[in-house]
């Protein structure tokens, strides 16, 4: 996430790397991928242990009403790492009433603004002071880097809070000027009771972009995690208790799409829809809304992000970001560089800098120090990447690096390089959301700019140049919400995110953030001998 | 003029308004063209069911053509690409000439809609200029931010327009719904396909016709006329279409945002259907709050989505406030809407009409107490009496469903608290009054009540600056105001590293 504080990551390990060559390297016990070596042997017991695994309902754990439970895995092994209660319809009726019931009576929106940023504020003192076991137990569901975790994410996860606490206290309405004898005025009110629903790829910061100005408006909610990582939701909501969150403001439900989530979405009671994931999921998350009691919905969804290096570019932070753009996360980002366009005059240059670049990516056991890069999350998407990449050879896309399984346990992909990729080939149009670099050439500004518009997706997009004509060309032309200019990926609690076209609804993040959370109520009273209008 | 208690036939011989209708096509790429398909339907006068011409019925394929058009004056066209301030002067020519053309435009909202025609001339015609006045001046400032960044990196945010927007309004306003529409995603440098009602197609083609006139690029304003079902669902689903705003009914609403859903995720905007509470406390002005209670309901025939159709009468002043607002009922003068000092015309068209006296009829089986009215009114047209009734309970289906009629609906309360309570359990949340001369009422109810808009002792008050929308089912989003902007815009942030910077 944070470019900054990854790029200073990446550049105190460049060094070692540049050192150490293309050839394999095992030393303290980092794998570059080149090694067809089995990744993981002898799995790391994570330093954590699972102390939440139920349904959170109205500030109590429970079990699902069904008495159902399912497994949570290991991405490193596919081993069950616990069993949690299914979450279903039933469940989702349970926690809206409660969630209603703190609304409507309170006292979560009845409390003064500033309680409510002092509880935010502790919350985030608290996950501060459990930043390690925290990190550990999202990288044990959800296989990223414990490094990421620790060193960024979960410090991210705390920025955001305290950046949210900081606007509780100011959600200013407006006074407006009338056409004639009246007082105007609009109030900013929370909009009540909210169902959001977050993916698997950053369940900590995705819980934060949601809950966050949710709470910060005065909402209450009901969350749905993504059934692949339930587990840090539960551990951080406790910890939101323990600071003082009053009971049904916060509601979790473990669960799966289909049944809890479906719930959620077409709940009568439910007043704000917020759902990241598929595009596709994101359809039906809409059209239940639209089905129910309108909603209204923010989406965030897929992403094809055009990744753009133009000719006067500074090919080595091009290529090193490039990578990072594409790679970080095992690929599972919404916003992954996943169409690298460099210009015809640099393009053999790149290509040979990625190819080597991804070459050296240290794959393993992601609680091992010094790993950039760990296990898919599970075994659908593991396959689904794997098909992808037989789709770029078939289609007679070169493949540079990479191309298969690491490993022969868990769900470790090889870094893999596509080169002479096409705009018509399904690896440079789905979204493969895996560590698949597909790098295609241009030659002609205004042309690939047509090309990276040409896309049903619009999330975000980097462009390379040093020139600033081009900079502010390519920046006004590409439809997308978010353009980096030579950097990618800084997720600053400030800057709003969200999609144009296909990639969503809405934006996330920054005082557009609130907007999602809050309802306008103009409020028109008559004016007797006004001094002034 | 006639009291509706003369049962007398109201149009004998209807005023013809001095006026040739000249635009009856579609609006395409600034030509006026028929549809594709060659068809055409009647647009009637409600005064007498009568065709007053005949339209060019645009469906699908003239939709596409539409679309085709506003993406080459959005992806090529000079509109996007001109300053601010020259499509600025563009919305302020225009405002010029629709003055310009205040009678004619009133004269034909007037027939094809049936409103009064001193309503349009003074109230609605105004209100539509200034609207374009109003958002010809947002077009230079509309501002992105600047942001705070966490590290060294430069951030800004460009608010873009969000391309081409399509566009449903309804027949209640179809002048002041199109400026509602029309004017936000001008300023904002967009292009339009705007559907009108196929009860009133005339001043969309007419207005767009002036904004040829002011300078607009041809493709910017494309009008189509036709049905929700063919035209309308078409536009929804359209995968070329960056954004779709909607007036009417909260089932066709929900039909628009089904749409969306399944075809591209465009943003939807929804100005939906109401129910909306009138509540007047014992402390209030009685004769006032009768008056504007009235004027609530019965204004532009009951067709409007805010109407006040739930009027809450404390029980301490309810028995006088039934009273007068019986006698003012049938003070209303109903008759041509052409004529001078007549107050109520007729309703939109027969189907209309015939749900109105359905309800009505609903209303009287429930045992609510008919006060007075109850009956169509006059022989030809669709005119309706002002109706009231009394002794209503909050289970019956006319407190419940939107009548969209003359037909007021007046229920009793005790306590605060529990009209609030009352007040909130509906499907909709678009608007409320309340009347009450305590500030502690007034801010208790302003804040209780879930609903978009709260008139304080006054109502129906539409200044281009107020924000207008509804909670729940009511809709999603806002009209006028700052807030309408942001139904056009997209949000672009940008980000690029710096180096050295004198401060962060």
């Amino acid at each position: 996430m944070a470019a900054r504080r990854i790029s200073s990551l990446l550049s105190r390990s460049a060094p070692l790397l540049s050192r150490r060559g293309k050839q394999s390297y095992t030393s303290r016990g980092i794998f570059r991928y080149t090694t067809a070596a089995a990744a993981l042997e002898e799995p790391i017991k994570p330093p954590v242990n699972v102390k939440y695994d139920k349904l959170l309902i109205n500030g109590q754990f429970v079990d699902a009403a069904s008495g159902k439970t399912f497994p949570t895995l290991d991405p490193r092994t596919g081993e069950v790492i616990t069993h949690v209660p299914e979450g279903d319809a039933e469940d989702i009726n349970r926690a809206v009433s409660a969630a209603r019931k703190a609304f409507d009576e309170g006292p979560w929106p009845k409390m003064t603004a500033y309680e409510r940023q002092r509880i935010l504020l502790r919350f985030a003192d608290l996950v501060e002071k459990h930043n390690d076991e925290i990190a550990a137990l999202e990288t044990w569901d959800s296989g990223k880097l414990f490094e990421q975790c620790a060193k960024i994410e979960v410090p991210m996860f705390v920025r955001l809070f305290r950046y949210y606490a900081g606007w509780t206290d100011k959600i200013h309405g407006m006074t407006i000027p009338g056409d004639g004898p009246h007082h105007v005025q609009t109030l900013h009110e929370p909009i009540g009771v909210c169902g959001q629903i977050i993916p698997w790829n950053f369940p900590l910061v995705m819980f934060a972009w949601k809950v966050g100005p949710a709470l910060a408006c005065g909402n209450t909610i009901v969350l749905k995690t993504a059934e692949q990582t339930p587990l840090s939701a539960l551990l951080v909501s406790k910890l939101l208790h323990e600071a003082g969150l009053p009971d049904g403001v916060l509601n979790i439900v473990s669960g799966f799409g289909p049944t809890a989530g479906a719930a959620l979405c077409s709940h009568m009671d439910v007043d704000k829809i917020a759902f990241t994931g598929s595009t596709e999921t994101g359809k039906i998350v809409l059209e239940l809304s639209a089905k129910s009691n309108l909603k209204p919905v923010t989406l965030e969804l897929g992403g094809k992000s055009p990744f753009i290096v133009c000719e006067d570019a500074d090919v080595d932070k091009a290529v090193e970001l490039a990578h990072f753009a594409l790679f970080f996360n095992q690929g599972q980002c919404c916003c992954a560089g996943s169409r690298t366009y460099v210009h015809e005059k640099v393009y053999d240059e790149f290509l040979e800098k990625a190819k080597a670049r991804a070459l050296q990516r240290a794959v393993g056991d992601p609680f091992k120090s010094g790993m950039e890069q760990g296990p898919q999350i599970d075994s659908e998407q593991f396959e689904k990447i794997l098909k992808y990449i037989r789709s770029g050879t078939e289609s007679g896309a070169t493949l540079e690096t990479g191309g298969d399984r690491l490993g022969t346990k868990g769900y470790y992909v090889q870094p893999t390089v596509f080169s002479n990729v096409k705009d018509d080939m399904l690896i440079a149009k789905d979204e493969i959301f895996g560590p698949v670099q597909t790098i295609l050439k241009f030659n002609e500004l205004n042309d690939v700019i047509k090309r990276a518009n040409n896309t049903r997706y619009g999330l975000a997009a980097g462009v390379f140049t040093s020139n600033l004509d081009t900079a502010n060309t390519l920046t006004r032309a590409l439809r997308a919400g978010t353009v980096w200019i030579n950097c990618f990926d800084t997720f600053d609690a400030t800057i709003p995110f969200g999609g144009y076209k296909m990639s969503g609804i809405g934006r996330e993040k920054g005082e557009y953030s609130l907007k999602n959370y809050l309802q306008v109520k103009a409020v028109v009273t008559a004016l007797k001998n006004p001094a002034w209008l | 003029m006639q009291r509706f208690t003369s049962s007398a036939a109201v149009i004998d011989e209807p005023i013809i308004p001095p006026l040739q209708i000249n635009y009856t096509k579609l609006l395409i790429n600034g030509q006026f063209v028929d549809s594709a398909s060659g068809k055409t339907f009647p647009t009637l006068d409600p005064r007498t069911g009568e065709v007053i011409a005949h339209v060019a019925e645009g469906d699908a394929e003239d939709i596409n053509r539409a679309v085709s058009a506003a993406r080459k004056a959005f992806d090529e066209g000079p509109w996007p690409r001109m300053t601010a301030y020259e499509r600025s002067r563009i919305m302020l020519r225009f405002a010029d000439l629709a003055e310009k053309h205040t009678q004619e435009l009133a004269q034909l909202e007037t027939w094809d809609n049936g409103k009064p025609y001193e309503q349009a001339l003074t109230a609605e015609l105004p209100l539509f200029v200034r609207l374009f006045h109003y958002y010809a001046g947002w077009a230079d400032k509309i501002h992105g931010l600047t942001v705070p960044a966490d590290g060294p990196h430069h951030v800004q945010v460009l608010h873009e327009p969000i391309g081409v927007a399509g566009q449903i309004i309804p027949w209640n306003f179809p002048l002041l719904m199109l400026a509602w529409k029309v004017g936000p995603a001008l300023a904002c440098g967009n292009t339009i396909v705007l559907k009108s009602a196929e009860q009133t197609p005339l001043t969309a083609l007419y207005v767009a016709k002036l904004f040829q006139e002011a300078g607009l690029p041809d493709g910017v304003l494309n009008v189509v006329s036709g049905y929700g079902s063919t035209a309308g669902a078409a536009l929804a689903s359209h995968m070329d279409v960056d954004k779709l705003a909607f007036t009417g009914s909260t089932n066709t609403g929900k039909v628009v945002l089904e749409l969306a859903a399944r075809s591209n995720l465009k943003p939807v905007t929804l100005e939906l259907g109401g129910k909306s509470p009138f509540i007047v406390c014992d402390d209030a002005d009685v004769d006032h709050a009768v008056e504007l209670a009235h004027f609530a309901l019965f204004f532009n025939q009951g067709q409007c989505c805010c109407a006040g159709s739930r009027t809450y009468v404390h029980e301490r002043i309810y028995d006088e406030f039934v009273d007068k607002a019986k006698a003012r009922a049938l003070g209303r003068t109903v008759g041509d809407p052409f004529k001078n000092g007549i107050e109520q015309g007729p309703q939109i068209d027969l189907k209309q009409f015939e749900k109105v006296l359905r309800y009505i009829k609903s209303g009287i089986d429930s045992d609510a107490t008919l006060e007075c009215g109850g009956d169509r009114f006059g022989s030809k047209g669709y005119f309706v009496q002002p109706t009231v009734f009394s002794n209503v309970k909050d289970d019956m289906l006319i407190a419940q469903d939107e009548i969209f009629g003359p037909v007021q609906s007046i229920l009793k309360f005790k306590d605060v608290d529990k009209v609030i309570k009352r007040a909130n359990a509906t499907r909709y949340g678009l608007a409320a009054g309340v009347f009450t001369t305590n500030i502690d009422k007034a801010n208790t109810i302003s804040r209780g009540l879930k609903a978009g808009t709260v008139w304080i002792n006054c109502y129906d008050i539409f200044d281009a600056a107020i924000p207008f929308g509804g909670y729940k089912m009511s809709g999603i989003g806002r009209e006028k105001g700052v807030y309408s902007l942001n139904n056009y815009l997209q949000v672009k942030s940008v980000i690029s590293p710096l180096k050295n910077p004198a401060w962060l």
